[in-house]
């Protein structure tokens, strides 16, 4: 197999490590081994959005067309299923870091040896399917809380927990906490100014990641907002479905390229802040 | 005292600052499950006394200095500073500035930020904190470097910067956790040598810890040499060198070499030579008896039918140390270096005592 044969040229390891540059013709063949894993693993990412972009600009006769594109604006219920994701995502959002921020540097602070336990714990919802969760929670939330579309951010707060949970403790796992505790506490702040001006200014990097990875999650999420009914983006792409392909298929591209360009949003606002904050400081 | 309070003396110019606080470490204990980390350690500092507290890992003097700061509450026992006590009180109300074995400068904030910080917590206005921040960088010989931030930074500046920033808020005490441990060894020296110059400009009530007891020897007014949670000496160096109180002490600072001795009339006799006890007859214990012998205690001379053997030579500059193996002990003896070309390994020698007194303890089992 070629993918094999490519692995064999770039981890071969019957030869020593510290051995002399490698040949000409060995490093040729790594170059090669190199570039076709990359080609292989781009045509893997990019061959289904390829299609999905090239189904998204046709017309009923599959020849190219902006008109699907320009359709869009004029679909109905697709303004409030875009900005109810948008307010879950937000609430979501703001929920999991509540919980999660504290919590983790908890653990890290009192309790490091629970670390492990926390690890397995965060795995939970990814190990159990979203679709027995929501039943779950619906069988049991009550009425009021049912007839909510924020009982969905209380669910997504428990899907996004994996992912939120890795990033702030490696975020933490960089940065000696307790240390930076103590010699904050010594010269006399009390715990929530620790928190506010020692440790979160320094895990806004990690927070960052967080807040994407959550808000990415919340706005592609379908089982759960379906079942509890509530017509959300991914919902809605799912029903036009029915309707036009073309068309929702070209929502479901711009859905995800608007996620590209917001999160690039968020990362370019953290580094001109970065950058305005040491300007200011050197100042 | 609390922070605003503590404000209002902040108005004070550096280098007139208060005497230092008297501090009482009183009866302290503290277990960690089955490990008594702190076994009754009671330890009184004079105000603007610079006190190390030197052992082994595991001593306990870590954990002493945690209670000092408020990190650790002790299972028993009190915490006085100016005679009163602090036991209960939060390590943010305790008016202590802490330097930290690592690195421990915020890095969302530069050198300046991180020296202010402490002064932001007391409200003081923003022209005061950067006036204030500036003249302690300058202080610390790092003014230049006021807007760099942590990672721009060496070691040995970082924990200047940190010196500065415990030394910002004028504590009551200065608590110093092996703060030069991470550093080479020149900036180690220069830093022993500027903390000294600076607690004694300051007066300010300091303690040191540290498991290097030449750090110990040079920088502390007295050292306390702790082991298994208890002080086993308080001296001054001079004292604590000359005179060790235990064979722990005598072993743990300075180098000694344990060998067996018998009793006589005037004491015991070592390495066929008569010689007092030192602390007299209450010091001998009952039982088989071992001297601790300093290598300055015995000379060594070459004697074709002397008892010892030159086992090994270690070069220490103006001296050479050798290690003479004789009646199933090995004694260190310092030699001049120029001397020491007759001292080759397998060189039999003589070895007598000029020490006028030893300390004798009860003999270690053969293992």
């Amino acid at each position: 197999m070629a993918a094999l044969a490519t692995t064999e040229g770039l981890f071969d390891f019957d030869e020593p490590l510290a051995t002399a540059a490698p040949s000409g013709g060995r490093r040729r063949r790594i170059r090669w081994g190199r570039g076709a894993i990359l080609t292989l693993a781009a045509a893997y990412f990019l061959l289904p959005m390829y299609a999905a972009l090239k189904f998204s600009l046709q017309d009923i006769n599959g020849h190219f067309s902006l008109s699907p594109v320009a359709a869009i604006p004029s679909q109905p219920g697709l303004g409030s299923a875009f900005f109810l994701s948008l307010r879950l995502a937000t609430v979501t959002m703001v929920l999991t870091m509540l919980l999660m921020v504290p919590t983790v540097i908890y653990v890290h602070l009192k309790l490091p040896r629970f670390r492990r336990v926390m690890d397995v714990i965060t795995i939970m919802p990814i190990v159990i399917p979203p679709i027995v969760l929501i039943l779950g929670v619906l069988h049991v939330a009550p009425l009021w809380l049912k007839s909510s579309p924020y009982l969905l951010s209380l669910v997504y707060v428990i899907l996004a927990m994996p992912f939120v949970y890795r990033s702030l403790d490696a975020g933490l796992g960089a940065l000696d906490v307790k240390t930076l505790v103590e010699a904050s506490r010594s010269l006399g702040a009390g715990w929530i100014a620790t928190m506010w001006r020692v440790i979160v200014p320094n895990l806004r990097a990690a927070l960052l990641s967080a807040s994407v990875l959550t808000l990415a999650l919340v706005l592609g999420e379908f089982t759960m907002a379906s079942l509890d009914l509530w017509e959300t983006l991914p919902v809605w792409i799912v029903d036009f479905d029915q309707t036009n392909a073309h068309i929702s298929t070209a929502v479901a591209m711009l859905s995800l390229i608007a996620t590209w360009l917001l999160l690039t949003l968020i990362v370019s606002l953290d580094r001109s802040h970065s950058r305005r904050h040491r300007r200011n400081r050197a100042s | 005292m609390t922070l605003t309070q503590q404000a209002a003396t902040i108005a004070t110019p550096l280098g007139a600052l208060n005497a230092g606080a008297p501090v009482t470490l009183d009866r302290l204990v503290r277990t960690f499950g089955s490990t008594r980390a702190l076994d009754g350690l009671s330890l009184d500092i004079a105000p603007g006394e610079f006190i190390a507290l030197l052992g082994p890992s595991g001593c306990g003097k870590t954990t002493a200095l945690r209670v000092l700061a408020g990190f650790e509450q002790p299972d028993s026992g009190r915490v006085l500073v100016r005679g009163s006590d602090v036991s209960s009180v939060p390590a943010q109300h305790r008016d202590m500035g802490m330097v930290f074995q690592s690195y421990s400068l915020f890095p969302n904030m530069n050198a300046r930020d991180n020296v202010a910080f402490g002064l932001q917590l007391r409200r003081q206005r923003s022209a005061v904190r950067k006036s204030r921040a500036g003249e302690l960088l300058e202080l610390v010989g790092l003014s230049e470097h006021a807007l760099k931030f942590p990672h721009q930074l060496s070691g040995g500046q970082q924990q200047r910067v940190a010196l500065a920033r415990a030394l910002a808020i004028e504590p009551q005490v200065l608590l110093l956790d092996e703060p030069l441990s991470a550093l080479d060894a020149k900036v180690r020296a220069e830093l022993r040598d500027q903390i000294r110059e600076l607690q004694r400009r300051l007066n300010i009530t300091t303690v040191f810890v540290t498991h290097d007891q030449e750090e110990a020897l040079s920088m502390a007014d007295r050292v306390c040499v702790m082991n298994q949670g208890r002080a086993e000496q308080v001296a001054t160096p001079p004292v604590l060198y000359a005179q060790p109180s235990t064979a722990f002490v005598a072993e743990f600072v300075g180098v000694s070499s344990r060998v067996g001795v018998e009793r006589d009339h005037a004491g015991v006799t070592v390495l066929g030579q008569s010689a007092r006890v030192r602390g007299g007859e209450a010091a001998v214990p009952a039982g088989p008896l071992d001297a601790l012998l300093r290598p300055e205690d015995v000379t060594a001379t070459v004697a074709r039918d002397g008892l010892g053997v030159v086992l090994h030579r270690s070069f220490l500059g103006a001296s050479t140390r050798l290690e003479v193996g004789i009646g199933g002990s090995t004694i260190k003896v310092d030699v001049r270096s120029v001397d020491s070309e007759d001292f080759e390994l397998g060189t039999r020698v003589e070895l007598a005592l000029s020490a006028r007194d030893v300390l004798v303890t009860e003999r270690r089992p053969v293992v």
